[in-house]
């Protein structure tokens, strides 16, 4: 699943290497549109809905947090 | 705070939508998106087309517009009208109030009640509420809720937060005394500590326009705007979105004694595609009764969304068949409001296109 995370966010933006950031919000490689096409990809990806009140930065700042994220929502290992 | 009024009823409902089309396609080289990351959005957020005012239409513009087409069309006596309310916030002036620059055009009568409210995306649900409550005076017998917006005037071209979903758009409802107990339940909240979220810093008495105050700056985003422009913190106004309104509407139906299932519309306020989606799937309703097809056809209007969105996808329903229907407004301010309603059998539910 950790994989297929940095495959989506690697898609959205190319430039960057996330399985080598541990903070993408703080490092500039994620915004506001970046996150909100990840979510759009990662619900279709698992046939899940991502809690809305759970779409903020701290979520997404690294690969862990947003596998969590998706555990929390209902994905499984 | 909760309200709750009796013997009301919603007698017809009138959008009337600029002739200006501009659509998302034609300016993408405005916004700091690549082409792909532009496509992908387009999808997800509802980008598409908009309808905005040329330039030098106004609120009153739109509004008289449309009050012109029902009194020709003998849908509204102008002597029948006691109340008049204006929610808009992009007035034509500080001073006067633009209700009385229609009243005056319109040659209304006199002895009337006029009332401007500054209220943004909640102010649909506010101004009818404030309808509702005029109407329990006895020599109030039908009131006109005006709800219009030209917002597409004060954001920046530049603005990829905003520009892509801001459209303009008015709005006629006819409120009236109804013999039959039909029981309205409404909410309003605000939090004035958010005050900051939505705001246009410039303009006003506090920081006049100046030469300085129209130079641009690019933010961290890449959004390039002015102090004159509307400046949106699109990530605090989501999660307040999603925090408060799920809430609200379960709060509603609690007092109104009904089951979300039992609600056959949710006519939200349409800040963008997605968004609304979020609040369906955390509310646990079908899509198919929380539409979220304005923003892609006209944009988002702030409040004039909410009788967008109904005259749009139940025009036709409205005028011969009856529903129980909720409303919600939420936005600036920050405010946040709804109301639950059998809506139906309307003399006129329709939308128009504005022709000046």
């Amino acid at each position: 699943m950790k994989k297929k995370i940095v495959d989506f966010l690697t898609e959205i933006r190319p430039e960057f290497d996330f399985a080598a950031s541990n903070n993408f919000i703080e490092e500039g490689m994620l915004d506001s549109f970046d996150i909100v096409s990840l979510v759009a990809s990662l619900d279709e990806e698992f046939g899940i809905s991502i809690d809305g009140t759970e779409i903020i930065p701290e979520n997404f700042s690294n690969v862990d947090s947003i596998f969590q994220l998706l555990i929390k929502n209902g994905v499984t290992e | 705070m909760n309200l709750k009024f009796h013997n009301k009823k919603i007698t017809g409902i009138l959008t009337v939508l600029p002739e200006n089309e501009v659509n998302f396609d034609d300016e993408i080289d405005n916004y700091d998106f690549s082409r792909g990351q532009s496509m992908k959005l387009k999808l997800i957020m509802g980008y598409g087309k908009r309808r905005v005012v040329k330039e030098g239409t106004t609120v009153s513009d739109l509004c008289i517009f449309g009050m012109n087409h029902l009194f020709d069309n003998n849908l509204l006596k102008k002597d029948d009208i006691d109340a008049l309310i204006l929610v808009t916030q992009s007035p034509d002036y500080f001073v006067p109030a633009t209700s009385h620059i229609i009243q005056g055009k319109l040659d209304l009568k006199q002895d009337m009640i006029l009332l401007d409210i500054n209220q943004a995306c909640s102010g649909y649900p506010i101004g009818l509420n404030q309808a509702f409550m005029l109407l329990e005076q006895d020599e109030v017998n039908k009131v006109v809720v005006l709800n219009a917006d030209i917002m597409s005037r004060k954001v920046s071209v530049k603005d990829r937060g905003s520009r892509p979903i801001t459209g303009d758009a008015a709005a006629i409802t006819i409120v009236e005394k109804n013999p039959s107990d039909n029981i309205i339940y409404g909410t309003v909240n605000v939090d004035g500590t958010g005050a900051d979220a939505l705001i246009i810093p410039a303009g006003g008495f506090k920081m006049p326009s100046t030469p300085k105050t129209a130079e641009f700056e690019t933010d961290s985003s890449g959004n390039s705007r002015a102090l004159d422009h509307l400046v949106m913190k699109g990530d605090v106004v989501f999660n307040f979105v999603q925090k408060e309104v799920p809430p609200m509407i379960e709060n509603l139906l609690d007092k109104a004694g009904n089951i979300k299932d039992e609600v056959d519309y949710y006519m939200f306020h349409q800040p963008n595609k997605f968004m609304l989606k979020k609040l369906a799937d955390k509310m646990g309703v079908p899509y198919s009764k929380m539409p979220n097809n304005v923003v892609e056809n006209f944009g988002n209007s702030s409040g004039v969304s909410i009788p967008t969105c109904i005259t749009y996808n139940l025009g036709e329903k409205l005028m011969t068949d009856s529903y129980l229907i909720c409303l919600a407004g939420f936005g600036a301010g920050l405010s946040w409001a709804s109301l639950l309603m059998e809506m139906g059998n309307l003399d006129f539910c329709e939308t128009i296109d504005y022709d000046n």
